[in-house]
């Protein structure tokens, strides 16, 4: 019992983490907050299906595909609809949403729902850890995860763009004047972000099958996830992964499914009163007040 | 050589000019012209339900519900903050009145008012924590918070849990009915117009403008928004409330994405800032959206795609595009560039 | 003015202790006390970023500081929040100025007009502010009746601009007001315009704090000075004695 609990919490955390990656990922960089990143996720699902499926391509060049187009998408989401809203909240905000709201309800009226609409495990088979059986394409969630986890950490710290990802994140107005393009990294960011919600996607959905409402779900947990967390920081994403992930777990065990979205909202809640910015907010002025 | 342009000029109408000051009026015309623009509309809905049908008429309804939920959207707004889950003040308001009605037995006209200041309440003090907060951590809880409500009252089977409250009394005819919410909407209309033109509409039109400045002028914003949000929390409570006892039934689609959506496309539509962008918004989206009644889900899409549209590029909305071809004409004029 | 120090009152208007603040690893503010009597002009100097505005942040509670004391009029303030602190009669004015654009210049003064400390100052009532606002205006030298009061704030000139901010001050009836560079980006006439306002402030009973780069104006009518460099106090006293002082020559001048 306390050994399935501890398994599958530990994989229950890391699908949270790779959920809320790309959406802390992009805010983190660019401050703009993507609220289409739901959308994105179930995109690159249905994109794999409609690949395999209507052209017969072989599921890895599909998922390839899947995530250059969602990344593509993301690109553009940025320089058709963002680039002209840039710095105004609360119309980033709002072209966001209606984006990811066109996307998700235009699968759901072209009729994207049932059994058939499923993605494939990378490999089929389960092994013992122990007493407990976990099955390949849960294997593959966690090596993915942390191998995306630590590449993000080096990318970021050791590599050009990786450097100037950061150096817009610090400090806008001095990244722009060491020659940092900062509409173009901003872009790429969201790029990146939403290229990560795909590569989410094809590792996350062979569990079930792909729905529009996963978009809506996914969102809500990326979001619950960054706002604990704290917004834009990746320890903090982690470390709110692991809380909700295995919180959820002991819930699940011990109260039964229904409750797991409880623990989500409660831990919102709790964390905005005891300290509004988050577990590992870096935003100075939230702490600051101002 | 010196280069020709066009320029758009637009000038302000001689009949604006001179009827700006009230004391100004001197011919009917120019009476008509400062009367006309408010109580047109006012005529055309108290007298819209003596015309139409039944059908349209809960239309008319339902329209004049989401324009009270696009204004207080509008006027959280206007505060800076942006929300994009009204449904949870429809929400808490439609379940306090399920409650009142079904568990406390307590008349129409007792529940209405209470379920509308109980919502409000409840709305604000869930948000309370947020509003300390900038940007865009208010977006992410208010769009995360109706959501999850709907999934708890799923799972812990409260208040009927999936199946709702059933059996909530209606209204005594469809005249109280139809009147009772055109009536709120007109108060809600020229109050709200009125509350931020005064100095404590200014007050807070200006947190959202420079907190800091506020702050330090020995202004409570915390307090000031928290007011901020019983106000609009009880406008949504009310519309949960009302449509609770329309339609005898209260259950998890209270919390639906709908009510949060099709308020904030009416608000961008119709011109934000305004409040009467926002009624013109729901006007026009929401017997829309019944003529499209054919293409089904299709109209979620459409509502997406005009907010996006809008935003991007018409962000001043419908109103104000009216307002300004209403007071100024415009022409191209030739510029030395 | 110079008698009011001689007046040696017991307890200091404002008592700052050890104020401490850091950013990151960046330690803005490290360790900074003095004393600020009533009736007093103390000026703040130092290079950029030396801390100046932080440490008004820090007084006026828009920044929490890490450890340290603020008192005024024997109380304890350290960390109010920033209404709080304005309540009590501390008012202060922004480097940047921002002000609500849209409005009308005398509309601005509304907000502060409507702080509860106003309310209370005036027996309950808020009496008509707009008229009160441009009265205050008119202090700080708006023209009486001319259109610049009736503008929108954002097209004004950045001369008042810079008046608009002292008034906003000025609407909280403040004991105590803080200057964050007041003068900085105004000419020798408008400089000549605005001090006159000062001087007249001081000589009716009020506290001043200037955070000020135009060291030769600000010596004019500072009683005294307090140096800051990397965020600790290299100096304290009389102005002319302080510009002698070899460390704060450093400072100024990067010469050993």
């Amino acid at each position: 019992m306390l050994e399935v609990t501890l398994i599958y919490g530990f994989v229950n955390s890391v699908i949270l983490a790779l959920v809320a990656l790309g959406f802390s990922l992009t805010f983190g960089i660019s401050g703009v907050s993507n609220f289409a990143y739901g959308a994105m996720y179930v995109l690159a699902g249905y994109v794999v299906w409609i690949l395999m499926h209507k052209l017969a391509i072989p599921f890895f060049a599909a998922a390839a595909l899947s995530v250059v187009l969602t990344a593509g998408l993301g690109a553009a989401l940025y320089w058709f609809v963002l680039l002209r809203v840039r710095g105004m909240v609360l119309s980033e905000v709002i072209a966001t949403f209606g984006v990811g709201l066109a996307i998700l309800e235009l699968f759901r009226y072209l009729g994207f729902t049932g059994f058939e609409y499923t993605l494939p495990s990378f490999t089929d088979g389960s092994i013992m850890i122990g007493s407990t059986y976990l099955d390949y394409q849960r294997v593959w969630i966690v090596g993915v995860g942390v191998f995306l986890a630590v590449g993000l950490y080096f990318f970021t710290h050791y590599t050009k763009l990786g450097l100037a990802f950061r150096g817009i994140a610090q400090e806008e107005k001095t990244a722009l004047s060491l020659g940092i393009n900062s509409d173009r990294v901003a872009g790429i960011s969201v790029a990146f972000g939403s290229g990560l919600a795909a590569v989410a996607a094809i590792l996350i959905l062979p569990r079930g099958t792909i729905s529009v409402n996963e978009g809506y779900d996914v969102l809500i947990n990326a979001m619950a996830v960054c706002i604990i967390g704290g917004l834009g920081s990746t320890p903090g994403v982690i470390v709110a992964s692991f809380i909700i992930g295995y919180a959820q777990m002991i819930t699940d065990t011990f109260l039964g499914p229904h409750w797991k979205m409880i623990v989500s909202l409660v831990a919102i809640l709790l964390i905005l009163v005891i300290k509004p910015s988050g577990l590992f907010g870096k935003q100075k002025e939230l702490e600051e007040r101002m | 050589m010196v280069v020709k342009r066009k320029r758009k000029e637009r000038i302000d109408r001689g009949i604006k000019a001179r009827s700006d000051d009230i004391f100004a009026l001197t011919s009917f015309r120019e009476m008509l012209y400062v009367a006309v623009p408010p109580v047109l509309p006012v005529l055309l809905l108290l007298v819209l339900p003596l015309v139409l049908p039944l059908y349209w008429k809960k239309v008319l309804i339902s329209a004049a519900v989401f324009a009270l939920l696009a204004m207080s959207w509008d006027f959280i707004a206007a505060v800076g903050m942006v929300s994009l889950g009204q449904a949870l003040f429809f929400g808490m308001g439609a379940y306090t009145t399920g409650v009142l009605d079904h568990y406390a037995g307590l008349p129409i006209w007792l529940s209405i008012p209470l379920a509308t200041v109980i919502g409000g309440f409840l709305s604000a003090i869930l948000l309370l924590p947020v509003i300390r907060l900038r940007g865009v951590y208010f977006s992410m809880v208010t769009l995360v918070l109706p959501l999850m409500i709907e999934r708890i009252i799923e799972a812990t089977a409260l208040f009927g849990g999936t199946e709702g409250i059933t059996g909530i009394q209606s209204f005594p005819n469809q005249w109280v009915e139809v009147y009772l919410v055109l009536v709120v909407l007109l108060l809600c209309l020229f109050g709200f117009r009125r509350l931020m033109t005064s100095d404590y509409g200014l007050v807070l039109k200006a947190v959202s403008d420079n907190d800091r400045a506020v702050m330090s002028a020995g202004i409570n914003i915390y307090w000031s928004k928290a007011q901020a949000l019983f106000i609009a929390g009880s406008v949504g409570s009310f519309c949960g409330a009302y449509l609770t006892h329309v339609y005898m039934f209260v259950g998890m689609p209270a919390f639906a994405l709908d009510y949060s959506i099709l308020p904030l496309a009416s608000a961008v539509v119709g011109g934000m800032g305004t409040f009467a962008g926002s009624v013109m918004g729901a006007m026009i989206l929401v017997p829309l959206s019944e003529a499209l009644r054919g293409v089904g889900g299709l109209r979620t899409v459409i509502y997406a795609i005009s907010l996006v549209v809008f935003i991007v590029a018409l962000p001043e909305g419908i109103f104000h595009y009216i307002q300004r071809k209403y007071h100024q004409f415009e022409r191209w004029v030739e510029v030395e560039g | 003015m110079v008698e009011t120090s001689q007046t040696e009152s017991p307890q200091p208007l404002l008592r700052v202790k050890e104020l401490s603040k850091s950013f990151g690893g960046v330690r803005a503010v490290v360790a900074v006390s003095f004393d600020l009597y009533p009736g007093e002009l103390l000026g703040v100097i130092g290079p950029n970023g030396s801390g100046k505005t932080t440490l008004v942040n820090l007084i006026t509670g828009l920044v929490k500081p890490d450890a340290g004391l603020v008192e005024y009029q024997g109380r304890n303030i350290t960390g109010w929040m920033p209404y709080r602190v304005a309540r009590l009669g501390i008012a202060r004015t922004f480097q940047m100025v921002r002000p609500f654009a849209a409005l009308p210049a005398f509309k601005n003064l509304i907000i502060p007009l409507f702080s509860p400390r106003v309310r209370s100052l005036s027996g309950g009532k808020y009496g008509d502010r707009d008229s009160v606002a441009k009265d205050l205006l008119e202090e700080v030298g708006f023209e009486r009746d001319s259109s610049v009061t009736y503008k929108p704030a954002g097209s004004l000139p950045h001369g008042y601009l810079k008046r608009l901010e002292l008034a906003k001050c000025l609407a909280l009836r403040p004991d105590l007001i803080i200057l964050d560079e007041l003068f900085s980006g105004l000419s020798i006439a408008e400089l000549a315009g605005i001090l006159p306002i000062i001087e007249k402030l001081l000589v009716g009973g009020t506290t001043i704090i200037m955070i000020e780069h135009r060291l030769r104006e600000l010596f004019r009518i500072a009683n005294r000075v307090v140096v800051l460099n990397y965020g600790r106090v290299i100096a304290q006293g009389k102005p002319a004695d302080v510009m002698e002082q070899p460390d704060v020559k450093e400072a100024y001048l990067g010469t050993e």
